[in-house]
């Protein structure tokens, strides 16, 4: 049965957006904040002091059971058997012939017990896939998205915030891609130091009716050192100054981890047979058929998604992301170039709605935190 | 959200202040909060020739491009360039200092300026803005 009116999903904190004016949008299904005044402020605020984001609409896959992390070791493309309770793995689920399904980050909550993030756009695909390739393992797999609401604090000021809200956690034991669980503001919750924004940081996983309490301790808590609410807009700028991809721009079914230049995530060394194994050899071996670039572009003007690219006035790739950089000043852009096109000889150019602006080639990623 | 009760506007989100046949012209507030930060703003040449209804220039935010009408026919005079160097003065005061282009519109056999029929007073734009969520 199909419902002609599916109405995007609310979080748990939509109550909190709408007291605060956010500028709401519809994104995956769900309605979320894209800023809450100056998306350019909220990004400087989270790379100079902290920010708050509402990521309720992530998805959250459980994955419990004696043979959960071999299951997982099948499922996935990354080694998630080797990964130790309380530690977090960035990886990647591919399909046979090695397209990428999803970028996702697990975290090992117990021996018997993993949370996979999925992007809110990929939960259903993940799920299903997840739930197919583990048959046969004695693993159970759950969609608990519905279980959890995710209230993420990032910038340099993050673990100064959060610590006296942390109770007994000590936060200087939890390190980067590693968690613990327990209490913020007095609520249970698993306590993760990952993000999506180049900066230090924590992911704090709780109840959905304890998310408000949670969100409001934080924005009271961190309010004097500069905190403040950050959007969807802002997380896009960050990331993106970051070099981290984003599932429907540099990552897709159409490319392997290798073109994304993340082909770590692929650990052929891992014990067993993984989905997709014998296409990401092949790529491996043959190289990739495109290669993901940063550009800066020489104008105010942005390149962006499914712009093209030019070497020397030719065809030579596509524009994934792109925007104003507000830590270099410029607009910056990822592309994928196709072979050739990629070396220092070439003169680029992106072709913004008709008129030949001239880029850069510059590394990933545009911006590094200094500690 | 601010709709001055003095200025004309189009559904595409443009004001326009009328002053003899001069018209000065910007993006209202509802506009500039739809497209966040403004980060740059391609404007029509003084001495161009616009025409009502018809795409005169773009505005860049941080997530969008979206063109630029002219809510009158006429010659553009003037342009403000001081949002070259400073596009946000769109967010920061889209009715003052963050106008536009200012055109000399064509007049009617009266020598008042002929405007188009269909700009909106500021109680009809405003009705269309909560329409539109």
């Amino acid at each position: 049965m199909t419902s002609s009116a599916e109405r995007p999903r609310q979080t748990p904190l939509h109550a909190v957006h709408e007291r605060l004016g956010a500028t709401m949008t519809p994104f995956a299904g769900w309605q979320m904040p894209l800023r809450y005044a100056s998306e350019t402020a909220e990004h400087q605020a989270v790379r100079h002091a902290a920010g708050l984001f509402d990521l309720s609409h992530m998805g959250e896959i459980a994955v419990a059971g004696p043979e959960a992390g071999a299951a997982l070791d099948y499922a996935l493309v990354g080694n998630l058997s080797a990964l130790r309770p309380g530690r977090a793995r960035y990886t990647m689920i591919c399909a046979e012939d090695g397209g990428v399904l999803d970028d996702l980050v697990v975290y090992r909550l117990d021996e018997d017990e993993f949370l996979v993030i999925a992007n809110a756009s990929n939960t259903a695909v993940v799920f299903d896939s997840v739930r197919d390739r583990v048959a046969g393992h004695n693993a159970r797999v759950t969609d608990a998205t519905g279980d959890y609401a995710l209230v993420a604090i990032q910038g340099p000021e993050a673990a100064g915030i959060l610590a006296p809200l942390a109770g007994d956690l000590d936060l200087g034991t939890i390190r980067y891609y590693a968690g613990a669980f327990g209490a913020v503001a007095g609520r249970r919750a698993w306590v993760a130091r990952t993000g999506y924004t180049g900066e230090d940081g924590f992911e704090v996983f709780c109840r959905p009716e304890d998310a408000v309490h949670i969100w409001d301790a934080l924005a009271a808590g961190g309010a004097a050192a500069g905190l403040v609410p950050a959007g969807l807009a802002a997380r896009d700028t960050l990331r993106l100054e970051a070099g981290m991809p984003l599932y429907g721009n540099e990552l897709g079914p159409d490319v392997t981890p290798f073109e994304a230049g993340l082909g770590r995530v692929v650990k052929f060394d891992k014990p067993g047979e993984f989905v997709g194994r014998e296409a990401l050899a092949a790529r491996a071996s043959s190289g990739p058929i495109r290669r993901l670039v940063g550009l800066t572009v020489q104008s105010r003007r942005i390149a962006r998604h499914g712009y093209p690219v030019l070497a020397d006035g030719k065809p030579g790739g596509t524009v994934t992301s792109g925007a104003p950089s507000p830590t270099l000043g410029v607009p910056i852009a990822m592309a994928y170039l196709e072979p050739g096109a990629d070396r220092d000889n070439h003169v680029l150019a992106v072709g913004i709605r008709g008129a030949e602006v001239p880029v850069q080639l510059t590394d990933l990623p545009f911006y590094r935190r200094r500690h | 959200m601010s709709v001055p009760a003095d200025l004309r506007y189009t559904p595409e989100h443009e004001w326009v202040s009328i002053e003899g046949t001069t018209a000065s012209i910007g993006i209202t507030e509802y506009a500039a909060q739809q497209l966040g930060d403004v980060v740059y703003i391609s404007l029509p040449a003084a001495g161009a020739s616009v025409t009502a209804g018809e795409p005169c220039g773009e505005v860049e935010s941080v997530k969008s491009v979206s063109d630029l009408y002219s809510p009158v026919d006429g010659e553009v005079v003037e342009v403000n360039g001081e949002l070259e160097d400073d596009p946000s003065l769109v967010n920061a005061e889209p009715y003052t200092a963050g106008w536009m282009f200012r055109v000399r519109v064509a007049q009617d056999g009266n020598g008042d300026p002929a405007l188009p029929p269909d700009l909106l007073s500021a109680a009809e734009y405003e009705e269309l803005t909560k329409s539109a969520g």
